[in-house]
């Protein structure tokens, strides 16, 4: 049995100023695999955040339902960690404070958090760090203390909305590196949402790729390049091969939405 | 050259917030020891400094001081225990808003002055009644400042609490409470300020003690140079409050300030 079911799910927003609803996902079915490392791919506005925080349980599907370990997703919950494009650090909390956040919440004792913490802190590099403020840190590093944050629980899934969207190239490529060398060695079922084709093929072993709204899959194109990976992937013909080919399907997307947006 | 948004230098700063005060003392002086106007109705500074001495020495007026800050202070903190509990819950659940904004927002607009004839029906002179003008000129304004605060809690902090597993209790208390507790003190700050304008009438009707009691005592005297003394010891102690208050936040929220 697969570790996530997406099953028809849809989302229509409500008409603004009555005007005509808007659909901004078409039904979508989805199986995930445990351990797999799901990234889902599309233009900006085919609904890939909205099906992410379907998942999250941050908003309700119009139809259909998710499925994680075979139980119903009906709010949000520790089981779905998630990382989000914005920095959502607590200002008021440190590093160590923050990766404890969760478990602090479900009323773990403090030498447990502790252990659990400062063993996510080594995990993200950030040894050195733990009393620092948020405001204090780099954008790199504050969403590494937010993976750390999302792992710190042990989540069944973990979610990530464009979570390097907002770093500079550099940074974003270390980041990817950082984020894999993890999931490499630690295992987990992850659902990435970016609009980055080389970060889809680089981080996947699954690549979703979405339509221009209203959103639904276009394809699904499994990457079977070795692992652990490099940096230097990024060059090698197979994984060129595939970025032309999910380029020309992203173009195609791309196009149209900017056509229906124009009209 | 005046550049539009180039700041300033620290020491140029403060010698032209300096070079102002000079200025309008020496204006002051100007008119007043000049002969350009009625010594009956505007003393000079030299005469508001020996007034004033006289005051504290002889008169004892720095009683009067701390009456009036304690009223000040008592009637603010009782506004604030009141008001900040509900600020947040308005701000943090939509129907607790509903329910009782209309009539803070309603409330905020009945002048605190015009209750005093009130206040003192129900409460006497004393110093209760000092304490609830303070109380009824504040209490609407922290309400709703603090309300409008919380009701602008980062919405994606929120959800990142949730996704952490955060019960919709340990959202209210360990979010939103935290997330606004500067700006909350900051609005508490700002409240104060206004509780000062506020002693000062309730100390001008029915009262004999503190600094407004002392200037309408004057007035009837023609003492213009303690009135001004009065008028600048009340501005100085608000000065020296708005200071330590903005210290002590900074020291609290050392996370939300540069």
């Amino acid at each position: 049995m697969s570790k996530l079911q997406i099953e028809g799910v849809s989302r229509t927003f409500a008409g603004v100023g009555g005007g005509q609803p808007v659909q901004a996902l078409q039904p979508v079915d989805l199986a995930v695999a445990a351990n797999d490392f799901i990234t889902i791919l599309g233009p900006s506005g085919c609904g890939k955040s909205t099906l992410l925080r379907i998942v999250a349980g941050l908003e309700a599907p119009s139809t259909g339902r998710v499925l994680l370990d075979g139980k119903a997703v009906t709010r949000p919950g520790p089981d779905r960690g998630m990382v989000f494009q914005s920095y959502t650090l607590f200002p008021w909390l440190t590093v160590a404070e923050n990766i404890g956040f969760g478990l602090r919440e479900q009323g773990r004792p403090e030498r447990e958090r502790n252990e659990i913490v400062a063993s996510y802190v080594d995990l993200v590099g950030l040894r050195g760090f733990e009393n620092h403020w948020p405001k204090q840190l780099s954008g790199g590093m504050q969403q590494r203390t937010a993976i750390a944050r999302a792992l710190a629980n042990d989540p069944a899934i973990l979610l990530l909305d464009e979570p390097f969207g907002a770093l500079d190239n550099q940074t974003r490529g270390l980041m990817q590196e950082l984020l894999l060398g993890i999931w490499e060695r630690r295992k987990k079922t992850v659902l990435f949402v970016t609009h980055d084709i080389e970060e889809a093929i680089f981080m996947a072993s699954r690549v979703i790729v979405m339509s221009a709204r209203p959103g639904r899959i276009k394809s699904d194109v499994p990457v079977d390049l070795p692992h652990p990976r490099h940096y230097t992937l990024k060059t090698s013909p197979e994984f060129s091969a595939l970025k032309a080919q999910l380029t020309e399907d992203i173009r195609i997307e791309a196009v149209r939405t900017a056509q229906t947006q124009t009209a | 050259m005046l550049r539009p948004l180039h700041p300033v230098a620290p020491g140029t700063r403060t010698v032209l917030g300096i070079a102002f005060f000079v200025l309008f003392v020496a204006f002051w002086a100007w008119i007043t020891l000049g002969g350009h106007v009625n010594r009956i109705f505007l003393a000079d500074p030299l005469s508001m400094l020996k007034d004033g001495w006289r005051l504290l020495v002889e008169d004892r007026f720095w009683l009067d001081i701390l009456i009036t800050i304690w009223r000040v202070f008592g009637g603010f903190v009782l506004a604030s225990i009141v008001a900040v509990p509900i600020g947040i819950a308005m701000g943090a659940w939509k129907p607790v808003e509903a329910f009782l904004e209309p009539f803070v927002s309603f409330a905020r607009y009945l002048p605190a002055s015009a209750f005093i004839p009130l206040l003192i029906l129900w409460a006497g002179i004393g110093e209760l009644e000092k304490l609830l003008v303070i109380f009824v000129g504040s209490v609407f304004q922290i309400i709703l400042i603090v309300a409008v605060k919380v009701g602008a809690t980062r919405r994606d902090l929120v959800e990142a609490a949730y996704t952490l597993g955060a019960t919709d209790n340990g959202i209210v208390k360990r979010v939103i409470m935290p997330a606004n507790a500067p700006e909350i003190a900051e609005t508490l700050r700002l409240v104060l300020g206004w509780a000062w304008t506020y002693v000062i009438v309730a100390e001008l009707i029915g009262s004999s003690s503190g600094i407004g009691y002392m200037i309408i005592n004057s007035q009837s005297r023609l003492a213009t140079g303690q009135i001004i003394f009065g008028i600048i010891v009340i501005g100085l102690i608000g000065l020296l409050s708005d200071f330590a208050f903005k210290a002590l936040n900074r020291w609290l929220y050392p996370w939300s300030l540069a």
